[in-house]
Formats: structure tokens, sequence, C-alpha cells
């Protein structure tokens, strides 16, 4: 009964959070880019309840970005494959919605013990075990690999919207999109092995707590780092990576034909891409829900002789956990914007090369370098 | 004596630069800092005036219709009409304006004084004065064509966004209902009436007609 209860409720959270996310990143993306570029953005769009006048920095904007996408003519091509064509919108943005199920965003909460100070007994303990609400959706074995086959799953989307919409720029972006996508997952996936080899685990959960007990996955692997953040980035089809979309050339590239809410679903599923993406990045290399320096039992500092341990009750650890996961995501957000807003966008064969020159080779080195440090680690003879 | 030769030593691409990630780093760093500083200027409400100091640091947003840019006394606006001393268009329909035009803009349908005004023989009035604003180029042409100082682009103010057509068609009461940057009708330079003394020509008076 818990389990039902708390799922349903942790999948309400979840797609909420990430269906408001596009209209709070449009927010900050808009005004990020303004305060970067010595603007102030746009500020005009107004509530106005008799004599007051909301204007909330420019907030409004989302929501008249909302109703003019609702009332805007749903415009379709007469030739091209319709079912696909209203499909594609959707094969785009829910794969996006279904990798947040992963990924854990704080510790299992013990219901019955929310005051008392941790105790790994808890988790053995079948009947306290019973009454715990781990804090992600679906705690998966497969874990990493399930994002791998749901992210390739998004790039579906993006072809069949430029295949079934008649129109040849739609065609030239979802061919960049496909092979681009494809391209990059190849290093985003090689570029992981070497994490994996490390935590010895694919599951995020257990990612998390193997980087609470010993360090960020960041310190360990931070060639990985870097290739895997460019390839999320490559992957969530934004400036620097943005061919597909290539304005100069393609129009608007595979979403060339849509419009309305439907445009819209491409849009904001670009969004929701980037959190998830951040989401995935902070649960694998910065430590997920870890606050540095906090264990399950509180805050603890065991280094260079000096020892503080100060203990916490369950729920506040929970709670400090629960803020640090989205305190990274945000962080990450804002540094995905921030790219996205400072570099120019690459020519379509230097992004090819950059994946299957660079990025790639780099991944297979960080695996074998990776795999031979740990060979020689747990060698016998090494200790 | 031979002029100096500056040798320009041709950029070297360092593998640093064409490994692209430092590059990626510095250029963060820029973007970041103009973050921080327009974060920081738009919530203390440190904004510096753009209007006075265009080239200062930090948000140089000039928010339109409230705040605005003066413009050069040059600076070439919507049309207006001058006036004379007895409130009557200084135009005397020569159509050198309309001649000069390269967007063929304006309409003049000249006019004679009537029987008994001491300007008929020598000028003529426009009984229509249209320019299409919607077609003119704002290249002020007329301005330098007109012999009488009669059409003049000083308003300083912007052609509006009408939402019809008809609305850009400015006729001859509209167009001398406009003032200048100044907010006078009349325009600088003296305007001598034939019989005044001042009148530079020959007239009835002193020429013997
Ligand atoms: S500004 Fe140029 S285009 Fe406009 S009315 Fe005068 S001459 Fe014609
Ligand atoms: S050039 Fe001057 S005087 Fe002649 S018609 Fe045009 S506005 Fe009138």
């Amino acid at each position: 009964m818990l389990f039902w209860i708390s799922t349903t409720l942790k999948v309400l959270v979840a797609i909420g959070f990430l269906a408001q996310v596009a209209a709070i990143l449009l927010w900050v993306e808009r005004k990020q880019s303004a305060m970067m570029q010595n603007r102030i953005g746009p500020n005009r769009a107004t509530i106005k309840i008799g004599r007051f006048e909301i204007r909330a920095a420019g907030l409004v904007h989302s929501i008249a970005d909302g109703i003019k996408m609702v009332w805007k003519a749903d415009w379709e091509p007469t030739g091209g494959d319709h079912l696909l064509y209203r499909l594609a919108p959707i094969i785009a943005i829910v794969p996006a919605l279904c990798l947040c199920a992963v990924i854990p965003f704080g510790p299992t909460v013990f219901i019955d013990h929310a005051r008392d100070l941790y105790d790994p007994a808890w988790a053995t303990d079948a009947a306290v075990a019973a009454r715990s609400v781990p804090l992600q959706i679906a705690n998966l074995d497969v874990g990493v690999l399930f994002v791998f086959a749901v992210a390739g799953a998004g790039v579906i989307g993006a072809a069949l919207a430029g295949w079934s919409s008649d129109n040849k720029f739609s065609l030239m972006g979802g061919l960049r999109a496909a092979s681009q996508m494809v391209s990059y997952e190849v290093a985003m996936g090689i570029s992981l092995v070497g994490a994996m080899m490390i935590y010895q685990t694919v599951r995020l959960d257990e990612m998390v707590t193997w980087q609470m007990q010993n360090c960020w996955g960041i310190f360990v692997q931070p060639v990985a780092f870097v290739l895997f953040c460019t390839a999320a980035i490559a992957e969530t089809k934004r400036v620097p990576f943005d061919t597909p979309e290539g304005e100069s050339e393609l129009v608007a590239g595979y979403f060339t034909e849509y419009a309305g809410l439907k445009m819209a679903m491409f849009a904001s599923g670009e969004f929701v891409e980037v959190c998830v993406s951040s989401a995935l990045i902070t649960t694998i290399f910065l430590g997920g829900w870890q606050f540095p320096f906090v264990q399950l039992t509180g805050f603890e500092f065991h280094y260079f002789g000096i020892n503080i341990s100060w203990h916490w009750a369950h729920f506040i650890v929970v709670l400090v956990s629960f803020l640090s996961f989205c305190l990274k995501c945000v962080f990450l957000i804002f540094m995905q914007l921030q790219v996205r807003w400072t570099l120019p966008r690459f020519r379509y064969d230097q992004i090819m090369k950059l994946g299957w020159r660079m990025l790639l080779p780099a991944a297979l080195l960080n695996v074998l370098v990776t795999g031979t440090v740990l060979l020689f680690l747990n060698s016998p003879g090494a200790h | 004596m031979p002029g100096k030769t500056k040798v320009m030593k041709k950029p070297v691409r360092t593998l640093a630069d064409q490994s692209y990630l430092l590059e990626v780093v510095k250029g963060l760093g820029t973007t970041l800092k103009h973050f921080f500083q327009g974060t920081g200027q738009m919530v203390s409400g440190n904004v510096p005036d753009a209007v006075k100091y265009p080239l200062a640091e930090g948000i140089a947003t000039i928010s339109y219709p409230e705040e605005k840019r003066p413009y050069a006394e040059r600076w070439r606006g919507v049309h207006r009409l001058t006036h004379r001393d007895d409130g009557s268009p200084r135009c005397v329909a020569c159509l050198c304006c309309s001649t000069a035009c390269p967007a063929q803009c304006i309409y003049i349908k000249p006019g004679e004084y009537p029987e008994g005004d001491k300007r008929r023989g020598y000028e003529r009035y426009p009984v229509e004065f249209v320019i299409d604003e919607l077609r003119c180029i704002f290249c002020g042409f007329c301005v330098e064509a007109c012999p009488c100082d009669a059409i003049r682009m000083d308003t300083g103010t912007h052609m509006t966004a009408f939402d019809e057509k008809s609305a850009f068609i400015y006729d001859k009461d509209k167009l001398m209902s406009i003032v200048s940057q100044h907010g006078t009708q009349k325009s600088e330079n003296p305007r001598h009436e034939p019989g005044e003394a001042t009148h530079p020509g020959i007239d009835r008076l002193r020429g013997g007609h």
C-alpha cells in the first residue's frame, strides 16, 4: 500500500515538476542571456488586477507564451505522414520524462525513524525496510543502461518529425538530429564505462552510495566528466550543437512544420532534457544527493587528523540531501544555459569530427587507463 | 621618404587554442563576469543611465518609449511643412521636392492664389500636399531640394507604426500640424513676403511689372 501511494506521489511530483520546468527555464534562459549581454530582457508582459500590475521580472512572459501557444492555429502540412507527424512530438518528449524515473533524488526515507539517528541495521531489518520510501521512482537493476536505452529513443521523435513533415528542411534537420544523437550516444556510453568500472555497479543509487563512502566521481573520472558533459549537451540538441535546428540554413530544422502546442512540446522537451541531463550528471559525477562531508548519520569530517562528528536526526539528513541534489542540478542547469549563450554553433562536419575523432577515442583511452589503474590497485601485490 | 612597413604577424594557433577546452573556459569566464555584473546591477537597482552614459559598464538597455536617446539636430524624422507668420504654408508648390524624391511619394496639387491676393502671380500654393510615409525612404532629398525651407524633417519623431496603410498617408493638414524638435511650426530662416522691403527679388513695386 505504502509503496503504491508513495510511488504515485513521486511520479506526480516528478511529472508536475518537469511540466513546469520548461516555463521556468524559458524565463531563466531569457533573463540569464539578457544579463550576459548587458540587456534587461523581456519585462513588459503584465497582469493587471485593478490598479495592480504584476510583471514578476518577466515571469509573466512565460504564461503569455503558454497562452499564445495554445491559441495558435494548429496547422498541419497537407502532404507527409499524418499519424507520424502527430506522434513525433510525443515520442520526442516522453523519453526525457521517463529518464527522471531512475534518478535518485535523496536517500531512502525510513518513516518510523524520522527523528532517530540513522542506523545501518534499518536497511536489513525487514519490518523497518517495509515501511521505507526510497526517493527514486523506479530502482532498476539496469540503471544506467536504462538511461541509455530510453535516451536513445528520443532520437526517433526528431527523425520522425523530419520525415513526416514533407519538407526538405525538416528532412535535413531530422537526418542531422539522428546522426548527431547516435554519434554522441556512442561517446556518452563509453565515457561512462570507466565510472561503472570504479563504482562496480550500473545501479544509480549504488553509484551515489559509493560516492558518499569514497569520493565524488568527478575526482576519480575527470576526463569522463568532461566527455559526458559534452555528449550530454550534444544530446539536448542545443547550441553549440544545434545544427538539427540550424536557423541559418534549415529554417527551424526538424520542427519547421510544427505549430502551436506541438512545437511547444519540442521546445519544452529540450528544456526537460537539459534538466534531466543535469540530474544525471549530478548523480553520476557530483555525488548525487550527497552534501559534502554529510553521511547518513550527519556531518562527518575525519581528515587531516581533525575529527568532527555532528549527528543529525534522520529527517534532517534526508532534507539536506534532497536540497543538495536540487542545488547541484540548478548549478548544472545554469552552467548548461551559460554554455548555450557563450559558444557559437559548430559546423555540422565539426560536430561529427568532434564526436567520432575526439570524444570517442578519448573515452576509449579513459577506459583503458581506468582499467589498467584498477588492475594494479586490485592485484594482490599492490597492498 | 618611403613609408614604414608594418609586418602583421600571423596569429599562431597553439595546442591550447586547438584543444578548444581552455578557450571554452575563458569564454565562460567572460560571460559569467557580465552575468554577475548585470545581475548585481539589476538587483541593487544600480543600473547606469544608458541615455546619459552609453558607454558605461553593465546594463545598456534604454526602455524605449519611456526613455529616449536624444537625436542629433540633423537627424531625419517625420516631415513637417513649415508655416509663414500668418499660418499659411511656406510651400510655393514648385514641385522641386516631388521631383527630387527618389521614392516618388510626394503628391502636390498646386493652385493659384485668388485674385487680389498680393502673392498672386508670384507664387502658387499647395492645394493638396500628400506624403506617403510608408513609401518614403527618409533620404531627406525633399528637404535639400526645397528652395523655400518649406519642408523639413527636424521633428525628431519616428514614423509611428499604424494598423492600416491609409494612416501612413500624411496630408497637408497633418503635415502642417507637426512641430519641430523645439516645438516651433516656423523655420529659423526668415521669410520675405512679396512687397516687403526685404524681399530680394523683383516685384510689382520695384521691378516695373
Ligand atoms: S525623404 Fe526622400 S523619399 Fe522621403 S519624401 Fe523626402 S525625398 Fe521623398
Ligand atoms: S520644394 Fe518646397 S516649396 Fe517646392 S513644392 Fe516642395 S515643399 Fe513646396
